[in-house]
């Protein structure tokens, strides 16, 4: 089958690329990314220091990165996707063995202005190596066990590199999003509910290689009660500190849990709970409206493109946004346990607005080459 | 082309799924948020208030408790404590090696601070020794850039300046027990003291005083923010006693080497101008907690020190109890004032003899020779006719037999013995012979010290039934009712509580006086007064024969008690005394001379005659 690759989107100037740009994503994130600095404002106790001005910093860095990436050709990244994808893994597998950062405990590499953590970059390139091999299978490709070996291998890696750490949030969220991507990419509904036995079948295993205090930490995440003072009462404090905010909230800068520090984390995981204490439910509404515009653009985007590779990569990165967003707004009202999920674009820290911003950057990337023919085959032909 | 599409087909529909799931997902967002904050709002919202407020309690500062001229007896004194705080403090045991340098830190607070430590959290600062002095305190302050995170903290502790002095009327504080908590979150603050006895105890609502309240803000590890709200206590009542520092210091001197009770009343008032029971104690000692051994002491000693005698000694009055059934007789006619007897030394009773204290008798003696020489004879003839009922009646008119109702815990009633009482209390009938005894003030019947001074009080103040008091009262206030009440006669007449003074002037100044030995030269400062001497054991018939009754021959416990009571003026009595020495002896030898000291002291002073204070209670 021989499918030319069409030049007419490949000679797009670079002004008229940028007038592709979806200019209303970049003006939502902008808006999310406003609402995020107020909540670290408040959350320094009405200062600017130490976490607001950082982050708007990172915002500037991360927006211009997200605005680069989205005008690198599409190809660029469907070239290199699995390249990319290889890098991450190595950078994840070097600072979980090769043990950067002090004991261990910090698992983060420093690019200077932004410390990155492998882990947060990893669940893009999860997506973006996925999308790159199934753009290329067919139906009956999709039937064939053999045929999903390699892209299950792309998922494990980095999701057992997690559970070894063990890192729960972050290898629930890759086997999820990587799920997604196998779903969406038209995997038979069969095979998932294979793939779901040969997990229980895999996890007695797999649990006599676990050492005692990562078997310890792993019924902690499952069963926080069993660790009332530490992850329950978090949990306990920020559901108080939301039930108190009501129908509108405190007022910024008058929630007095987080002010009095009753909420643990509260510029990080947490600043959700600071966001309804202050704001109230129409606060938390308010925001969730923000996410939800986001998606719908990402799901729009992702339907418009010409090639599979981009619905795939535009689809994979909003249900990774999603599964971001969800985790940690779930954990903070106690639906879910206690895992390290961020609040994407509002939560303190580089890597994990980086990579939302990277995700977000492929998204627009995938709407402004939407014309963009890649050959089942790739690009060699 | 058509696997493309069929791709393209399959893709938007499994979006379309992923789409539907997330929005059902981002409902379940709203909805749990919609529970959280409309639903269960009002819940939350109390639990976040009951995070960060915080009721803590202001205590008041206890009222203090004065003499009748505003002098100090009970005080609250600064307690300069040392603090450390762990937060502040690079290594606690540096800090506290550093600090004992300078101070004497002991082993067990040392344990005990370190132990304080590992428990509270760092900002809550840990005491390590209380009740420091000037010097420790200057040495602190002047090395404090040594001393990270060691602080002087000012807190209050009572402090009685007397020290022993009146110990037994102003009580002592000391730390709430588990019993005594009623709820009062005051009595659950550390460090709390209430009053255990004395004023202390029974005024204890008047000088605790109200707490203040303050509401502050704290964070997560209740650390004070800010104070929301406070509303400041009422601090306790001073209350003022009708006691005289000077005559309480004097009378306290003059028996300390005793086991003995001394109380001055003012006659016309009422007022308890000196009340002393030796040996005493250190009440500052319960302060900050009593050691084992030091209680052990207290509760052992022979000679009682922690009971008031003054009001809880029961002792027979002796001698003493000789112008009752005198006015006994008088009053219900059975004897006219001039009634004689004549005393052989004995008199036969029944199959019994009863024997005078003089073994030679007294001859012919009237009523006032009766008295002045204590002649046994005439008291058991006059109490044989008058008989017990009537002795015990006129008795319970002087205030004998029962709670007087003064404002001291621990009052005891005393015994005034009437057939009811014995045929009730012991099942048998009363002996006539009993009488006699009870007629020279021995077998059943017993009085306490304050009761034997409210007796002569009311004997020389023409019969008025005053009611002792330690408290001073305002003239108008409520305590008005009480006052006209004291004022009632007792009923009995003028003519004979005269007669029977004349006796007790006699006592003291007539020439056959059995306390002729103290009597005062001079008419200014003269006193009359009573002797007795109070068996503490039966003396039985060998004894008597063989003749040992020296005092000193016996072993202490079972010496008699010396008594005496008197009073001064003799023209115009303002003060009444009585006196009780335990296992003193004789009255006249042992407790007449310290009632003369202290009435020449009492009327050195005049108390009843210095300006009053202007009101019983002071804020």
């Amino acid at each position: 089958m021989f499918e030319p690759i069409d030049s007419a989107e490949s000679e797009l100037s670079f002004f008229e690329k940028l007038w592709q740009i979806n200019w209303v994503v970049v003006l939502l994130l902008c808006a999310t990314a406003g609402v995020g600095f107020a909540m670290l404002y408040s959350a320094g106790n009405g200062s600017f220091d130490p976490w607001a001005s950082r982050q708007i910093v990172r915002f500037g860095i991360g927006i211009t990165m997200m605005l680069v990436i989205a005008l690198v050709d599409l190809k660029f990244w469907f070239r290199y996707a699995y390249a990319i994808y290889l890098v991450a893994l190595l950078l994840l597998a070097a600072v979980e063995f090769a043990g950067f950062g002090a004991m261990g405990a910090q698992r983060w590499i420093n690019l200077g202005v932004i410390q990155l953590q492998p882990a947060e970059v990893m669940k893009i390139t999860l997506v973006l190596a996925l999308a790159r091999y199934f753009h290329a299978a067919n139906m009956i490709d999709l039937g064939r066990i053999l045929y999903l070996i390699f892209p299950v291998l792309l998922v494990a890696g980095p999701t057992v590199l997690m559970i070894r750490q063990p890192d729960l949030g972050t290898a629930v969220m890759l086997a999820a999003a990587g799920g997604a991507v196998f779903f969406l990419a038209g995997v038979r509904l069969w095979m998932f509910g294979v793939a779901l036995a040969a997990l229980l079948a895999v996890v007695p295993v797999a649990w006599h290689f676990l050492h005692g205090y990562q078997k310890k930490r792993i019924l902690t995440f499952l069963d926080p009660g069993s660790d009332p003072l530490g992850a329950g009462y978090h949990i306990l404090q920020s559901k108080i500190a939301l039930g108190s905010g009501a129908l509108f909230g405190k007022g910024f800068l008058q929630g007095t849990q987080s002010r009095l520090n009753f909420l643990p984390e509260k510029q990080t995981d947490f600043i959700f709970t600071m966001l309804a204490e202050e704001f109230g439910l129409a606060g938390g509404l308010g925001l969730l409206g923000l996410y939800f515009l986001l998606l719908a653009y990402g799901v729009g985007i992702s339907l418009r493109a010409r090639c599979q590779f981009a619905r795939l990569l535009g689809m994979g990165v909003t249900v990774t946004f999603f599964l971001y967003l969800f985790i940690n707004i779930g954990m903070v009202m106690g639906l879910l346990p206690v895992v390290g999920v961020p609040l994407p674009m509002i939560s303190y820290g580089g890597t994990a607005m980086l990579a939302v911003l990277i995700g977000f950057g492929l998204l627009l990337c995938v709407g402004v080459h939407r014309d963009t023919r890649i050959g089942r085959r790739g690009l060699t032909e | 082309m058509r696997s493309d599409s069929d791709r393209y087909k399959s893709f938007t529909r499994r979006t379309a799924a992923v789409a539907g799931f997330k929005i059902a997902l981002l409902s379940v967002l709203g909805a749990r948020m919609y529970q959280l904050q409309v639903v269960q709002a009002d819940r939350y919202a109390t639990l976040a208030e009951e995070n960060r407020i915080n009721l803590r309690l202001l205590p008041p500062p206890r009222g203090r408790i004065l003499d009748r001229r505003g002098r100090l007896l009970a005080v609250n004194r600064q307690n300069y404590r040392v603090l450390m705080t762990v937060e502040r403090a690079d290594a606690a045991k540096d800090t506290l090696d550093a600090l004992g340098r300078f101070i004497f830190i002991g082993d067990g607070d040392r344990k005990r601070v370190l132990r304080e430590i590992g428990r509270k959290r760092s900002f809550v600062p840990v005491t390590v020794r209380e009740n420091l002095d000037w010097n420790e305190v200057a040495t602190i302050e002047v090395n404090a850039p040594d001393l990270p995170g060691v602080t002087i903290d000012v807190g209050r502790s009572r402090f009685y300046p007397g020290n022993e002095l009146a110990a037994h009327v102003l009580g002592y504080v000391s730390a709430v027990s588990e019993e005594e908590l009623n709820g009062d979150p005051l009595l659950e603050l550390p460090g709390f003291k209430i009053g255990k006895s004395g004023v202390e105890k029974v005024y204890d609502g008047l000088l605790r005083g109200t707490a203040g309240t303050s509401q502050v803000e704290v964070n997560a590890i209740g650390r004070i923010i800010r104070e929301l709200s406070r509303q400041d206590g009422e601090p306790g009542w001073d209350i003022s006693l009708t006691l005289d520092l000077d005559l309480q210091t004097f009378a306290a001197e003059r028996i300390a080497d005793e086991s003995a009770a001394v109380v001055v009343l003012d006659v016309q008032t009422g007022d308890v101008l000196a009340i002393v029971s030796t040996p005493s104690f250190d009440p500052n000692a319960f302060n900050s907690g009593i050691s084992t051994a030091d209680w052990n002491a207290l509760v052992n000693n022979v000679r009682s020190p922690l009971t008031n005698k003054a009001i809880a000694g029961q002792y027979s009055p002796g001698s003493t109890f000789k112008m009752i059934v005198a006015l006994a007789a008088l009053e219900n006619g059975v004897a006219s004032p001039e009634q004689t007897a004549f005393c052989n030394g004995k008199y036969e009773f029944g199959d019994g003899t009863f024997h005078c204290w003089k073994r030679s008798g007294h001859g012919r003696v009237d009523m006032v020779d009766a008295i002045a020489e204590s002649c046994d004879v005439f008291f058991y003839d006059l109490s044989r006719r008058v008989g017990i009922d009537r002795i015990a009646e006129m008795a319970g008119r002087f205030g004998l037999g029962h709670d007087l109702g003064i404002d001291l815990p621990g009052e005891r009633p005393g015994l005034m013995p009437t057939k009811a009482w014995k045929l009730a209390v012991q099942g048998v009938a009363w002996q006539s012979g009993e009488t006699l005894v009870a007629g020279i003030g021995q077998g059943f019947v017993l009085t306490t010290p304050l009761q034997l001074a409210v007796m002569t009080a009311r004997m020389v103040n023409g019969g008025r039934a005053i009611v002792p008091r330690i408290t001073r009262r305002e003239p108008n206030a409520e305590g008005s009712a009480e006052l006209g009440e004291a004022e009632m006669s007792i009923g009995v007449s003028d003519a004979h509580l005269r007669l029977v003074r004349r006796g007790m002037d006699d006592v003291v100044n007539g020439p056959t006086g059995t306390a002729r030995g103290v009597r005062v030269e001079g008419e200014a400062l003269a006193f009359g007064g009573k002797t007795g001497t109070a068996q503490v054991r039966r003396i039985s018939e060998r004894e008597r024969q063989i003749g040992v009754r020296k005092n000193e021959d016996i072993p202490w416990r079972t010496r008699d008690h010396a008594l005496f009571v008197g009073y001064a003026p003799l023209a115009e009595p303002r003060y009444a005394i009585a006196v009780v020495v335990e296992h003193g002896g004789v009255g006249s030898a042992v407790a007449a001379p310290i009632a003369r000291d202290i009435l020449l002291e009492v009327q050195r002073l005049d108390p009843a005659r210095s300006a009053p204070q202007p009101l019983a209670l002071v804020r």
